[in-house]
């Protein structure tokens, strides 16, 4: 017998076919096997493929044999996933365990119709019809569950379209707790993430492209805010939780994918850390560089492998036999580590001016919060009379 | 900052000391072990202090919560459901509490029902890993926020008083 689980899917899956029905009588367009540059209307390529012409990107049909992940597809996450579907994305795949409701209507891509169905099987519905081409993959769970985050781990090392490691995962999520699980994940896989968010005001944003043991890894300081300008004392919370726009989410998500592109398929240079405060127009850039002290064993690790490499193997992206030497302006600071310049790293972060850590944490964090309870004393009592003598309380 | 009250609700609970989680198979056995104790502490103080507000039991593996948890408004108790996971980063990151019979209910929420912390919540949590646990998550999350919450929520009408119907309890 089925479970309830699976049967809840089957429904899920149903009412997104049916929606989709509904909400699109066009018929889908026919698969395109080769991307074409020819101009002609029924071409939907041909403008993607006029930036090779113009000499912008040397192999634009690279992209039909890539595969994204987009962890959260929410107001970044359904607009991020839209622009790669238009670019002709080999594979997406979606996670989010969340349904559509009415209250997302004042951010892009979903449709009031789609309130009620789960997010990734609406919008893999919307995608699949604008562009029949991209092999979409949906997982509908929360990733950081214990049951779940090693099938997430699963999905990203075999998601590829020949079953290898994805070529990017992109974090669109809301939380500090899935943020961290990701980064955890892409830690342990050695894989390379964007990192995205919107402040909960709805007036900054920012990406962080992390390359375990490269650049610094989520975990490597608290997070980073872009200094909004406005005083603390005169932000009201209260009431409510977070704001959004449309905006906002949409410019980040534009900075995410413009990104992933420019690593995908090497050009131009791919911002480290792009900042937004979209009060003041003020888009700070900067490098990370990784904290040695850094609480996740597995950035260590990547750390250590990374300085054991020999120079000039690791330039972010791929660089074509004419690329320029990188110069001193090179401000985005992708630099060759030397190994003859012992350069010690203090845990002190290097951060661009208009950006911030949320908050610090003492580097003597062995003084705890001033406590009259004492610390837990070893127990006698086996966790299962731990567990019966809560529950008789 | 923190308010005196739960500061010093906060201090009389004791600190844990392994920092495991979920995927750390036998000290994470350790870390429940503490989290029992250090819960099982706090809840003789709520009760010696005549202010008794949860009661909270978990799975076997101690990755998923449920219990209940009330308010004493005007002499009647408000009594909401309360569960959480335990994320595979705790605790690093803490339990995202959430009271799902309130979900959409008020804006000092996120989906799902989970409740929205003060911007103390985080930096305290994240100076203090490994040594808050679930109990001090309640202390510092939950406490402050149904007794800001509840009481407004009761006079918009949303939360109405509902006899027990079941007297043996
Ligand atoms: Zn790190």
């Amino acid at each position: 017998m089925a479970s309830v689980e699976e049967l809840q899917r089957k429904v899920n899956e149903l009412e997104a076919k049916l929606a989709a029905a509904q909400g699109n009588v066009v018929p889908m367009r026919q698969k395109i096997d080769v991307m074409s540059s020819e101009v002609v209307d029924s071409n939907p390529y041909s403008r993607l493929m006029a930036l090779k012409r113009m000499g912008i990107v040397n192999n634009y049909e690279k992209i039909r044999e890539l595969s994204v992940a987009v962890v959260g597809v929410g107001g970044v996450g359904s607009v991020t996933a839209e622009m790669l579907t238009r670019c002709g994305i080999g594979k997406l795949i979606l996670y989010d365990y969340d349904k559509v409701e009415l209250a997302n209507m004042n951010r892009l891509f979903f449709q009031p119709h789609q309130a009620g169905l789960s997010k990734v099987d609406a919008a893999a519905a919307t995608l699949q019809a604008i562009n029949p081409d991209v092999s979409i993959e949906t997982y509908n769970y929360n990733i950081t569950t214990i049951d779940n985050f090693q099938k997430f781990c699963d999905s990203i090392s075999k998601g590829s379209l020949t079953d290898g490691p994805v070529d990017l995962v992109l974090s669109c999520v809301d939380n500090f707790e899935a943020r961290m699980a990701i980064n955890t994940a892409c830690n342990e896989l050695n894989q390379r993430w964007f990192e995205s968010g919107v402040s909960e005001n709805a007036v900054s944003g920012h990406i962080q492209f992390i390359i375990p043991g490269e650049t610094a890894c989520f975990a490597c300081a608290p997070p980073l805010v872009v200094a909004s300008k406005i005083d603390e004392k005169t932000l009201k919370r209260e009431g409510v939780c977070a704001a959004s726009l449309p905006t906002t989410m949409g410019i980040v998500a534009g900075f995410l994918v413009q990104n992933s592109l420019k690593f995908l398929l090497g050009f131009g240079n791919v911002s480290h850390y792009l900042g937004y405060s979209a009060l003041t127009d003020f888009f700070p850039t900067m490098s990370l560089k990784p904290n040695p002290q850094c609480e996740d064993s597995y950035c260590r690790t990547r750390q250590a492998e990374f300085k054991a490499k020999p120079v000039a193997v690791e330039l972010a992206t791929e660089v074509t036999e004419d690329a320029k030497p990188i110069h001193d302006d090179n401000e985005w600071g992708i630099s060759l580590v030397d190994e003859n310049s012992p350069e010690e790293e203090t845990p002190t972060l290097s951060l661009v001016d208009g950006v911030q850590v949320a908050y610090s944490i003492p580097v003597d964090n062995s003084t705890p919060e001033s406590s009259t309870g004492g610390a837990v004393a070893a127990s006698e009592l086996s966790l299962e009379e731990l567990m019966q003598q809560m529950k008789s309380m | 900052m923190v308010d005196e009250g739960t500061r010093k609700t906060l201090s009389s609970i004791p600190l844990l000391k392994t920092k495991a989680g979920p995927r750390d198979k036998e000290l994470w056995t350790t870390r429940l072990k503490e989290e029992y104790q250090a819960l099982i502490k706090y809840v003789q103080n709520n009760k010696e202090a005549d202010n008794d507000w949860f009661r909270l039991e978990s799975d076997k593996t101690g990755t998923k919560w449920f219990g209940k948890c009330w308010y004493i408004h005007n002499l009647l108790k408000y009594e909401f459901d309360l569960e959480f996971d335990i994320p595979i980063t705790y605790p690093t990151t803490a339990p995202e509490l959430a009271l799902p019979g309130l979900d959409g209910k008020t804006a000092k929420m996120y989906r799902g029902g989970k409740i929205c912390l003060t911007d103390h919540f985080k930096p305290l949590w994240a100076r203090n890993v490994p040594r808050f646990g679930i109990a001090h998550a309640m202390a510092l999350g939950l406490g402050p926020w149904l007794a800001v919450e509840i009481p407004d929520l009761i006079e918009k009408g949303v939360v109405k008083y509902q006899e027990k119907s079941e007297e043996a309890k």
